[in-house]
């Protein structure tokens, strides 16, 4: 039930935005309801950790400790990005930019947006999965277009388009699951539960099963953003509003991610591990290569952001080619570590964007002197995303690696660390050339109003504790791995 | 409805739904193609009404009404009002042109065939045979998104994609459950309205037209 309530309570917030005109106390109330699913994402770990699934409405929603993690990262990136939307939308509104009905619009969108990703991590069915992750591309697109430049309308075209075909993908995917699962043997009563179809996995036929899941890794691929499906992203995460790519980045990818991990789970029961790790592995190390080439001579910070995106993907992707519980373990905590260190940056480069009024890397030039509490900022959300200590993306990465090596992907552990390396060293160079430099004479040191930069220090500091302390995160990690490995 | 009768009617059905993929690759006219859209659409009903009327089951022949009423009727109506911004209503240039287009679809038809061999021997049913045509239609629409170049055509691109998925589910499986398949529907009515609303304001502020215009975002 209280599945229900997760869900009614941004679903009855985005009504109470439609019906008001916007003013500042929706925007804190939109954040509130973000903060609510933040507790409850807690309450429900807590409830599910050592004990068996809560289920609702005999089935359809159920969640488990993957579930509950996922809850927690939603809550935990859609409270940094709701907030900060609020000073987003009444810049908007006061420059003239956006009317407050399109301030009404985007409140609605982005709780509907919640909705949607909240229904597709504590669903049952993997058919309801597919329908809320296809209405999360259908929610988002308005986004994506909001500010109806040429540019964001034709990202949101594109976004729209290639993402409409891979999850049409993904459906065919799943129909084909349930097929085989029609088709398993001994079996009377036969649904789209995922429970039901884990307890039928031995018995999948191994041909229909491998169509299956080729085609749920392309699709659901497509809106994780993995090579080469990925060409959607950097247009729209560099078109959307801030707030929209950091909620775009950090979670929608992932929580597409999530449903890959429970497809692949069955489809590891069916066929061994082989088939899906092969899949993984190549998805990943393309990920990787592309994201490492485009990074290179890329002279957008926004789209930096967003090829950057790809490459953490990509390594969550090999992460779960491994497969262990440690691996998958630690690709959760990978999720949760990029998530909010890509939150903190992409809201951060909104900021830059506003101040500067140019996305170029080449015209932004010694934030560090000019403005310290923004230039820290994007310094130290940097330092985290390349996986430096003590932030968790290190141990996160380090953990990955490891079970690479532990389950003979030796090779694969070894290619994707030169392609870290050369992502590594571009990200460095185009973010010393932002952030490094004399102050010009004359200019004072700006300083960033405290609502700007309290939301995201505190992400920052977030994403550095849970590197520091394993405690009490790390029982929740181990037992949602242990819900998707065998 | 007896065996032979039963199984001459679907196969007319699914007949006519790759019948119309490759209609939609053989004519310029934006028109033809959104009426030869609609055709397919029907021809989609008719498969899972005729599906349900074999197997007795009420809920089957409800859906095939609706995929009627929906991919048949409503789903072209709305492709229609974006042409009717659109003052030209040829696709003029296509990457390939028309007749190396319909060697492609025959290959993508084969290319189908094969690799949809474990589908079918699982399944070993009279509907079962004909699912190579639903995979099929799905790679004509992919390949008629790439190639075709006006906003209009990529949307029929797409629904050729669902048509031809929504093919395979009532062949392979008589339809997935209920509540999924209402979902998928209204999903693909959603994002035909959303991709009108983003032509028509293409057009109307940018007069972008073709999708070769769109080439702001690029690295």
């Amino acid at each position: 039930m209280l599945a229900f309530v997760l869900l009614l309570v941004p679903a009855a917030t985005g009504c109470v935005a439609a019906a008001t005109p916007w003013r500042r106390w929706i925007g804190w109330l939109c954040t509130a309801s973000l903060g609510f699913v933040l507790v409850t994402g807690v309450v429900l770990a807590v409830l599910v950790v050592h004990r068996p699934a809560l289920s609702a409405f005999g089935g359809v929603l159920r969640v488990d400790a993957l579930s509950a993690f996922m809850v927690i990262v939603i809550g935990a990136i859609g409270l940094l990005a709701v907030c900060q939307s609020v000073r987003y939308l009444e810049r908007e509104v006061s420059s003239g930019r956006s009317s407050a009905r399109r301030a009404t619009l985007y409140s609605v969108l982005v709780q509907g947006f919640i909705t949607a990703m909240l229904l597709a991590v504590v669903a049952g069915n993997v058919g309801v999965m597919w329908v809320a992750v296809e209405a999360t591309t259908i929610i988002t697109t308005f986004l994506v277009g909001y500010r109806r430049t040429r540019g964001a309308l034709e990202a949101s075209w594109k976004y729209v388009i290639i993402c409409s075909v891979g999850i049409a993908l993904a459906f065919l995917g799943t129909v084909l699951v349930y097929l085989a699962a029609l088709h398993a043997g001994g079996v009377t009563h036969v649904s789209l539960q995922w429970t039901s179809l884990m307890s039928v996995a031995h018995h999948l036929d191994p041909g229909v099963m491998r169509l299956a899941l080729a085609l749920l890794v392309l699709g659901y691929g497509t809106k994780v953003g993995l090579a080469p499906m990925h060409s959607w992203l950097p247009d729209a995460h560099s078109q959307a509003p801030a707030p929209v790519s950091a909620l775009m980045s950090g979670v929608l990818l992932t929580v597409a991610f999530y449903v890959l991990l429970r497809f692949k789970a069955v489809a590891d029961g069916a066929l061994g591990v082989g088939f899906s790790r092969m899949l993984f592995v190549t998805a990943g190390l393309l990920s990787l290569a592309v994201a490492a080439s485009l990074l290179l001579s890329q002279r957008d910070y926004k789209r930096m952001l967003a090829y950057h995106s790809v490459e953490h993907m990509g390594l969550i992707a090999l992460g779960a080619a491994a497969g262990t519980p440690l691996a998958i373990a630690a690709v959760l905590l990978h999720v949760l570590g990029h998530g909010l260190a890509k939150a903190v940056l992409f809201l951060a480069s909104g900021e830059i964007l506003i101040v500067e009024g140019t996305t170029e890397i080449d015209q932004v030039k010694a934030l560090l002197a000019r403005r310290p509490a923004l230039g820290g900022v994007f310094a130290f959300g940097l330092v985290a995303l390349l996986g430096l200590p003590p932030f968790s993306l290190f141990i996160s990465e380090l953990n990955m690696l490891r079970a690479e090596v532990h389950v003979g992907l030796g090779w694969v552990a070894a290619i994707s660390l030169v392609l870290m390396a050369v992502i590594f060293g571009s990200v460095m160079s185009h973010g010393r050339h932002m952030l490094f430099g004399a102050r010009p004479d004359g200019e004072v040191a700006h300083k960033s109003p405290l609502n700007v930069s309290v939301p995201l220090i505190g992400g920052l500091v977030a994403c550095g504790a849970i590197g520091v302390l394993a405690w009490p995160l790390d029982t929740l990690l181990r037992a949602a791995a242990m819900v998707v490995v065998k | 409805m007896n065996g032979a009768t039963y199984s001459s009617f679907l196969e007319i059905a699914a007949g006519l739904v790759i019948l119309c993929a490759f209609v939609t690759l053989w004519r310029r006219s934006l028109r033809a193609i959104v009426r030869t859209l609609a055709v397919q659409g029907m021809a989609l009903g008719v498969v899972a009404i005729v599906l349900g009327v074999h197997r007795r089951d009420v809920v089957l022949i409800v859906v095939g009404c609706l995929v009627v009423l929906a991919k048949g009727l409503a789903i072209p109506t709305l492709v229609r009002r974006v042409l009717a911004n659109e003052p030209m209503s040829r696709e003029t240039s296509p990457l390939v042109n028309v007749p190396s287009s319909l060697v492609g679809a025959g290959a993508l038809t084969f290319l189908a065939y094969g690799a949809t061999r474990p589908v079918v021997a699982l399944v070993s049913t009279s509907a079962g045979r004909l699912i190579p045509l639903g995979v099929a239609t799905l790679l004509i629409g992919f390949f008629s998104m790439v190639v075709r170049r006006k906003a209009v055509s990529q949307i029929v691109g797409l629904l050729l994609v669902d048509n031809g998925i929504a093919l395979v589910a009532f062949l392979a499986t008589a339809g997935v459950p209920l509540l999924v398949e209402l979902g998928a529907s209204l999903d693909v009515l959603l994002v035909v309205v959303v991709l009108r609303v983003l032509a028509v304001q293409l057009w109307s502020k940018f007069a972008v037209l073709d999708l070769d215009q769109l080439q702001e975002l690029h690295d």
